[in-house]
């Protein structure tokens, strides 16, 4: 199966004369150093990674990380400086300005986190921008978005004027007209980072409910971990531009990569990430066998109940073969481990 | 900065002033680990050595004074003056072949024909028929309608008034006429104006052209503009509409190009992502998103072609200036009184009209504005009505004709009493004010100019130029006294200079005093700030009328009227600059106990210095083009000569080179105090960025 989104060795130096950069030593060193001798920046350094169809990718980074950065060359809004970016197999950094028109049109919407609504629009003909621009007749394009707006809660506010809208509302208008024109995939960039924490959790909710329902492909920007632990399928850290981790979300917990990770990680509730892959053992000799059986994407946390029920350890089990034990103490370790921290 | 939607059209100078004190740019921090950045040398304060500068001066002039200073008595002319004469008279003579001036003849023609077509469906008589088309019962209906079509029945009750009382005062065809240029001119400012504002808001580079182009326009006092006009569209119609064209259509490109700048980079990047095109992004997001910002400049340039259009009045362009022009030369406060408030009644007009319109314009598109329905059929009931009076007007004489009333002389004639017992009150204060200034500040400063030999107070110029303005402010200091002197008018130029300077030190004493007053002081902002708005909408031509009555043909007059002309723009900058500074740090330095002296010296002043040098600024031209059009009114120097060339053909020359030294002068005090914010580094980035997003503040008129 082709990805459904594939980007290799990109790259995006800002300044004049960027491009000379690219394969020189220069290229190789560190962001203040090359600022320092040619007055470039980097923003996204030598980055490749693919992303699977339905799949969440979350890009996780502080700012100044370059994250917001990697989605706008994803679509060519920043042009990127060298490599690649294909969507489907089709060639994103060789499209002609029409063909760039197409896919933007058809195949990618976008989410920002200032929203970028219309102000001087009621939020049904915002919603039906994107199927505006398309040259989509009045009356369709006003069904189709009545259809969105339902779809992310916001019937009733059809004739409503953005600037009438909390943050969460206008976000979700955001949504809709990402939504609207029936895309493969959607960009996420920090999309609730200006919201309170209450709206966040119930946006992100809104985000796992629609990716259910709708199976889109998402790219998700984010500098909050627990958001990312959240929603991501994978997760990409970056730092500086430069990859620094891909993984799941318990793979990220469980083995960072070095010590920004790490660092990053450490308030991590672990019991909520890890599952019973990362805290399973040998079987100790002469134990019982005769405990409950569980697989072994169990999260810890869910684990915990059955383990303290069962005199006998939880045995861990990949299909039909065990993988290893749990008993309580196991896991009592790593939620202890965290009250201690 | 909530005054942005505090209904005026001055709105735009919020508008842009918040942008600017809200958002200074952001000094680049030292990175953390990284050394701590040089120590910077603060420098003494710029004002010992000019105190130097000027005491060497004053030593040097006192032993050479008199000698070399190129005075250039009356009607004196030289050889270079002659020569442009000259040029002058040869090209009338070859206007039949010389392709520039058939070009320019023709549009003056093209400009004359519509005018005389407006003008027999509206003013003059269209013969065979004894009356206009229209007659004036049709004209204030129509103009009420439109008024309650396009903003509100408030508005419609306003244009009634204003248009009555045209009539009613007896200058019913010249407030036409003056309507009907200012009208054309507005009309082309948008046809050529508004894809200006386009290229501008849209591409860097273009805006960048356009920028220094405006600029330049905008140093140029207005009278100036006369000259060339005159030479190539000839005087009366078809150079009036030109000149107010060309003073018309900047304040429209740059605040139409900034409001397109302004729109929100995220919406644009939401809406290209969904894939819109060029012209999609301009029509359905960069121009709705700005329209209204673009009808705050199409404000401003109708407000600068009115004013501007009545200046023309002096290469005899029709409308409401000429008898304002006439009763000054002839220093008759009662005839020129009546129509200069007409004047100003005409300015309030336009301003309320076109910023109610686009407050209503705002509403209507966010789906307010009331019951359309009801709307619609009030509007074609009113239409119905109005239609009906032009029908009328056609037929019955007494309809067409406005009828003759005696009030406005009785008016001049009440006005004029109640001057001289004014000026009896107060004439001796007035006088001993006037002695005061003259003889303790002006009269000194006017000798040591002028009386200096030109080498003498070009080199004094020089070095207070680098004092405040840095080598910045050099080379164009030298360029500009260079082209003075090459003009034959050194002498003349001094004397002008004088007067601007005299005239922006007292306008800076007030902008001070009442800035300071009003950013302390909430309920004096709340009392004074209406006053400086309506004195922004007032064309300049107006102040000059009471302050001749009170002080007569002199160059004081012209210096007073700059003043008051420039003191609105210079106090609100300063109340707003000190008002921008934050109220953390203004705590902060109350925490430790300091006095209210010590807060204003210490914290405020220093920290409003950005506005302190843009009010200087914009003071110095706005006092320079009040004090050219002071020549009209016994200024003398400059203002006399480019006055004199404009209506004397065999003058032609020297005032085409008194204009270009006025010229040169505007550019010379313009870079000195744009370097002079530039040069100290503890100005800070805010200054610089004032001066980028400058006229908003209003146009120097």
């Amino acid at each position: 199966m082709t990805a459904a989104l594939s980007v290799d060795s990109l790259w995006k130096i800002f300044g004049t004369r960027a491009d000379k950069i690219i394969g020189t030593p220069d290229a190789e060193l560190s962001r203040a150093d090359l600022k320092a001798k040619t007055n470039c920046v980097v923003g996204v350094k030598d980055v490749s990674f693919e992303v699977a169809p339905g799949e969440v990718f979350v890009v996780m980074g502080l700012s100044g990380s370059g994250k917001s950065t990697l989605v706008r060359l994803l679509t060519r809004l920043i042009e990127p400086t060298s490599g690649t970016v294909s969507l489907n197999g089709m060639d994103i950094t060789s499209a002609s300005a029409s063909q760039l028109r197409d896919v933007r049109r058809k195949q990618v919407s976008m989410v920002f986190q200032h929203f970028g609504l219309l102000p001087h629009r009621q939020v049904i003909d915002n919603v039906a921008y994107g199927l505006e621009v398309r040259g989509v007749s009045k009356k369709e394009r006003r069904a189709k978005a009545s259809e969105i707006v339902e779809l992310v809660g916001l019937q009733g506010y059809e004739k409503s004027y953005p600037d009438q809208l909390s943050g969460g509302m206008q976000q979700r208008v955001g949504l809709a007209r990402a939504l609207a024109g029936d895309p493969e995939m959607l960009l996420f960039d920090e999309p609730f980072s200006a919201l309170d924490p209450l709206i966040r959790r119930d946006m992100q909710n809104e985000v796992i409910r629609l990716h259910r329902e709708l199976g889109k492909t998402m790219v998700f920007i984010t500098h909050d971990l627990a958001e990312a632990l959240k929603l991501g399928d994978r997760i990409m850290i970056l730092r500086d531009g430069e990859i620094v981790q891909i993984g799941t979300p318990d793979e990220v917990v469980a083995q960072p990569a070095d010590d920004y990770v790490k660092d990053f990680v450490s308030e991590v509730p672990k019991a909520h990430v890890l599952t019973l892959k990362w805290v399973m053992r040998e079987p100790r000799p002469g134990e019982s066998m005769d405990g409950p059986a569980l697989p072994v994407s169990t999260i810890v946390r869910h684990a915990a109940r059955a383990a303290i029920a069962s005199e006998a350890p939880i045995r861990v089990m990949d299909g039909d073969t065990m993988v290893g034990v749990v008993d309580e103490e196991d896991i009592m370790r790593v939620v202890v481990a965290e009250e201690e921290q | 900065m909530s005054e942005t939607s505090a209904g005026s059209g001055i709105a735009a100078r919020g508008l842009v002033e918040s942008e600017r004190l809200t958002n200074p740019a952001p000094k680049k921090p030292v990175e953390p680990g990284a050394p701590p950045p040089g120590v910077e040398d603060a420098g003494i304060s710029r004002w010992i050595p000019a105190l130097g500068i000027l005491l060497v001066w004053i030593a040097v002039w006192s032993f050479t004074k008199g000698n070399n200073t190129l005075a250039l008595p009356g009607r004196e002319h030289t050889d270079l003056h002659q020569s442009l004469t000259d040029f002058n008279n040869r090209l009338l003579a070859g206007r039949e072949t010389n392709p520039v001036m058939q070009f320019t003849n023709g549009i003056s023609d093209i400009l004359r024909t519509v005018f005389d077509w407006l003008q027999r469906l509206f003013v003059r008589p269209n013969l065979p028929r004894p009356v206009p088309e229209i007659g004036w019962l049709g004209i204030v209906a129509v103009a009420t309608w439109v008024g309650y079509a396009i903003a509100s029945w408030r508005i419609a009750l306003l244009v009634l008034v204003s248009f009555l009382s045209f009539g009613v005062f007896g200058y019913w065809e010249d407030s036409l006429d003056l309507l009907i240029v200012t009208g054309m001119a507005v009309g082309i400012s948008l046809l050529v104006g508004l894809p200006l504002a386009v290229l501008a808001g849209t591409s860097v580079r273009a805006n960048k052209a356009i920028t220094v182009v405006l600029d330049f326009m905008q140093t140029m006092p207005t009278f100036v503009y006369l000259v060339p006009v005159v030479l190539f569209f000839g005087i009366g119609v078809g150079g009036a509409v030109v000149s107010t064209l060309i003073y018309a259509v900047p304040p429209l490109v740059r605040i139409g190009g900034f409001g397109i700048r302004e729109v929100s980079t995220t919406t644009i990047e939401a809406t290209d992502s969904a894939g819109q095109t060029y012209w999609q992004r301009l029509f359905k997001v960069q121009l709705p998103m700005a329209r209204k910002t673009i009808i705050v400049g199409l404000n401003q340039t109708t407000l600068a072609a009115l004013s501007m259009a009545t200046i023309a009045a002096y290469i005899n362009g029709p409308g409401l200036g000429k008898p304002v022009i006439n009763a000054l030369v002839a220093n008759d406060f009662g005839k020129s009184f009546v129509p200069g408030v007409l004047i100003v009644v005409m300015a309030v007009m336009l301003d309320r009209t076109t910023t109610a319109a686009s407050e209503r314009s705002e509403k209507v598109a966010r789906g307010g504005g009331g019951n359309l329905r009801v709307r619609r059929i009030a509007l074609a009931a009113t239409g119905v009505i109005a239609l009906v009076a032009v029908f009328l007007s056609r037929r019955d004489l007494s309809l067409a004709e406005f009828p003759t009333y005696t009030i406005g002389s009785k008016v001049a004639d009440a006005a004029d009493s109640t001057m001289s017992g004014f000026i009896d009150l107060v004439g001796g204060l007035a006088e001993s004010v006037k002695n005061g200034i003259s003889y303790g500040f002006l009269n000194p400063m006017q000798s040591l100019l002028a009386e200096s030999p030109w080498w003498l107070a070009g080199l004094g110029i020089v070095a207070l130029a680098v004092v405040f303005g840095g080598v910045r402010a050099l080379l164009t200091t030298v360029v500009c006294l260079a082209g003075i002197w090459f003009l034959d008018l050194w002498h003349d130029a001094m004397l002008t200079l004088t007067m601007v300077l005299v005239g922006t030190v007292l306008v800076m004493v007030l902008a001070l005093v009442f800035g300071v007053w009003m950013a302390r002081n909430r309920w004096v902002d709340i009392g004074i700030r209406p006053l400086l708005d309506a004195g922004q909408t007032i064309p300049p031509f107006v102040y000059l009328i009471p302050v001749l009555a009170l002080f007569g043909f002199s160059r004081f007059t012209a210096i007073v009227a700059g003043v008051v002309y420039a003191a609105p723009a210079a106090i609100k900058l300063v109340a707003d600059g000190v008002k921008a500074v934050s109220p953390t740090t203004i705590e902060a330095g109350r925490s430790t106990g300091q006095t209210t002296w010590q807060e204003i010296t210490k914290v405020q002043l220093p920290m409003a210095k950005g506005s302190l040098v843009l009010a200087t600024n914009q003071g110095l031209l706005y006092v320079l083009s009040m004090v050219v059009i002071g020549g009209l009114v016994g200024a003398q120097a400059l203002g006399y000569d480019v006055a004199l060339g404009i209506s004397r053909s065999e003058e032609w020359g020297k005032g085409a080179a008194g204009g270009l030294t006025i010229v040169l002068l505007g550019v010379m005090l313009d870079r000195i105090t744009r370097a002079a914010a530039e040069v100290r580094r503890d100005d800070g980035p805010t200054t610089r960025r004032a001066f980028n997003v400058r006229l908003p503040i209003g146009p120097p008129r």
